[in-house]
């Protein structure tokens, strides 16, 4: 059902986005390795004010096992209100929410309770084959004109090649592939765009048999996961434009574009650099001054391994003697200054200041988990952590920052074969001057979340990665 | 034209004016994306074109149509059209889809046209067309002849109300441009789609009561 007046969540501009309320609630996609027991999405109470506050209010199974929940998204957002297509008196309301191993795709009804969503549609792998030729969904973006979703596998055993599937706004049923013409782009994994400017981005991981079952030692040695990242005509859905990174920057997994439209960098993280076992951040920008100049990236971060006594490292990493930061989630604040990058390997997360995207100050950090160090939580110094800082949502007004632990199944039992556990925590910013703490009253963790492991969180309302703008 | 047409045309120019849907958001929208006001003026003409040709298009159909045939059938096919129409639209929860947004200003008219038409803006004036008288009996009314003549009154009707329609939308995109930002759309961008939806229908019913 429509409104009368426009979503009260959505925002024509980032800046105004920025004033928006702190959220009350979060969902959590949590789901079981063992696929014994249905995944879950998980609602967290983050009212501060509250007596549940960090605590889990809400549970809402999925009718199957083995899904695999992993990112997810919402029906509607800020991009309503672009003026090419405006429908700004839909609701943000239901939460897209895929399978990426079983390649469902649920639609999640937060209303009329919102700690107690609803299952209304389960769209089968199969339909998402016959209609778009692709498996294993993943990021969720709601677009101008349909809800984006990008899907790592071919249809029908296919490894690739991955790519863009459109769902319907009202009817979430699958009309088909995105793409018009793919160019040489074969391997998938995120997707975001410039909305203003026409274009898309899509970054690169691995087809199905390459990570479904682990790392490929073999495969990343060989320089054979992802290192490019594609530049698409949003308009016309064509391939424009693909940059290498260079074959040993493996795997360029998040986008995140600056939120204000006007501007035309992005940033996109790289997990794992086989020369050295560093990480790095990448910033993509125009080559030169003209607003159709070609793309270009820079490396603008770069996070060294740090050294470790063979005897502390998963047999993974014993040959090396050090653990890799493994940068496997980035995200950008909506007002464009802090970029928060997750260090999954040594169990950290960053801060830098990215006023200057070409030469980002590092600001804050946490340490929290990680493959040796185990950093405890100031909430409970005696409980060693694994996992790491590594799915990163931020508050619309950049305040607060909630990470969860897990990175997918069958690389959690690589680097973590000890158990990766569960758990997720707060840290509050300070937006004028940077810096980050982590809040002892906010860590929901172990049986709280029924032995299922935890992955990406949606704040209500929207956060940092949800909404795109088409107003400076 | 009378006065009282001329005033209804302009009146309905002015509703079609004010919709953010039908191009001052998006003329807002490149004013800001360029940081210029001329990129606001300069996407409003083109705008206003293709409203006007999908306005012409129907008006001319409706007046041309009228000078030949006995108008009462005419009214009740435009009257059931109208109300069928504003139905499907009031209950529809379809929208508008368009990719891309640094458009030509060619893209750009057709967006327009393609907006309005698809927004039925040509045949909200139906009515008033319909009330018209028609055009005075020279030796050809009633004939085929007389299809040109009324085709003109109808493309008259339609440039009036298109003028109408890009001052106010002029006036608008200016006004949310300098002085009141897009903030103002959280608030005040009330759901036109239902109110023209209902528009429509009532045109649709006006037509139908006139022919009976």
């Amino acid at each position: 059902m429509t409104r009368w007046t426009p979503d009260p969540t959505f925002y024509p501009s980032p800046r105004e986005a920025a004033t928006a309320p702190a959220e009350k609630l979060a969902y959590v996609a949590a789901f079981d390795r063992d696929a014994q027991r249905p995944d879950a999405i998980v609602v967290l109470d983050t009212d501060p004010d509250s007596p549940d506050y960090g605590r889990v209010v809400g549970w809402t199974e999925l009718p199957n096992t083995g899904d695999e929940l992993h990112h997810f998204g919402w029906n509607a957002c800020s991009s309503a209100l672009c003026p090419t297509a405006p429908h700004p008196h839909v609701e943000r309301r239901y939460l897209i929410v895929p399978g990426l191993r079983s390649s469902r795709i649920h639609v999640i009804d937060t209303k009329p309770d919102p700690r107690a969503p609803k299952v209304v549609k389960v769209v089968e792998a199969e339909e998402l084959a016959k209609r778009a030729g692709y498996s294993r969904p993943h990021t969720v973006h709601c677009g101008p004109d349909g809800i984006y979703v990008s899907a790592l596998g071919g249809a029908d055993g296919e490894e690739g090649p991955g790519g863009i599937a459109i769902l319907d706004h009202t009817t979430f049923d699958v009309r088909g592939a995105w793409e018009a013409d793919r160019g040489p782009q074969f391997l998938a994994y995120d997707v975001w765009w410039h909305l203003t400017q026409d274009v898309l981005v899509t970054s690169e991981w691995g087809t199905p048999s390459m990570i479904e079952d682990g790392i490929v030692g073999e495969l990343l040695l060989g320089r054979r996961y992802g290192h490019a990242i594609h530049f698409w005509d949003l308009a016309k859905r064509r391939h424009v434009q693909r940059v290498d990174l260079g074959d040993q920057y493996q795997m360029p997994l998040e986008l995140r574009p600056a939120h204000d439209p006007t501007r035309s960098y992005g940033f996109v993280g790289v997990v794992v650099s086989v020369e050295d076992l560093s990480a790095s951040v990448w910033l993509w920008h125009r080559d030169g001054d003209g607003r159709d100049a070609p793309w270009a990236v820079t490396r603008v971060i770069d996070i060294p391994a740090e050294p470790a006594d063979p005897a502390d490292l998963p047999d993974l990493l014993k040959p090396f003697g050090a653990v890799p930061p493994l940068v496997t989630d980035i995200d950008l604040s909506v007002d464009d200054r802090f970029l928060y990058v997750s260090c999954w390997g040594t169990g950290e997360l960053r801060q830098y200041d990215v006023t200057d995207p070409f030469h980002p100050v590092l600001t804050g950090s946490v340490r929290l988990g990680g493959v040796v160090a185990r950093t405890a939580h100031p909430a409970a110094p005696d409980e060693p952590l694994a996992g790491g800082p590594q799915m990163v949502e931020i508050s619309r007004d950049g305040r607060r920052v909630y990470v969860s632990n897990s990175l997918y199944g069958s690389w959690d039992d690589q680097f973590y074969p000890d158990g990766v556990g569960a758990w997720l925590a707060k840290l509050d910013v300070d937006p004028e001057r940077g810096g980050l703490t982590p809040d002892p009253r906010f860590f929901p963790r172990g049986e709280q979340f029924r032995g299922l492991r935890v992955h990406q969180t949606r704040l209500q309302g929207g956060d940092a990665s949800s909404d795109s703008y088409c107003f400076p | 034209m009378t006065g009282t047409t001329l005033a209804t045309l302009a009146a309905l120019g002015a509703f079609h004016g004010l919709n953010p849907a039908m191009g001052w958001l998006l003329a807002v929208g490149r004013g800001l994306q360029e940081r210029r006001r001329a990129a606001l003026l300069a996407a409003l003409p083109p705008i206003a074109l293709g409203h006007l040709a999908s306005v012409a298009v129907i008006a001319a159909l409706v007046t041309a149509t009228r000078s030949v045939t006995a108008s009462r059938a005419l009214a009740v096919a435009g009257g059931v059209l109208l109300v069928g129409y504003g139905l499907w639209r009031l209950l529809s929860e379809r929208h508008f889809r368009w990719a891309g947004m640094r458009l030509s200003a060619g893209q750009l008219a057709g967006w327009s046209f393609l907006m309005s038409s698809a927004h039925g803006a040509g045949l909200m004036l139906l009515p008033v067309l319909l009330a018209e008288p028609t055009p005075a009996g020279g030796p050809h009314a009633g004939h085929l002849a007389a299809a040109p003549a009324g085709a003109l009154t109808g493309l008259a009707a339609a440039g009036v109300h298109t003028v109408a329609m890009l001052a106010v939308a002029t006036v608008i995109a200016l006004v949310v441009y300098e002085v009141l930002g897009v903030g103002v759309l959280r608030k005040a961008w009330f759901n036109v789609d239902r109110l023209w939806a209902g528009v429509l229908v009532a045109a649709g019913v006006v037509t139908l009561v006139g022919a009976s």
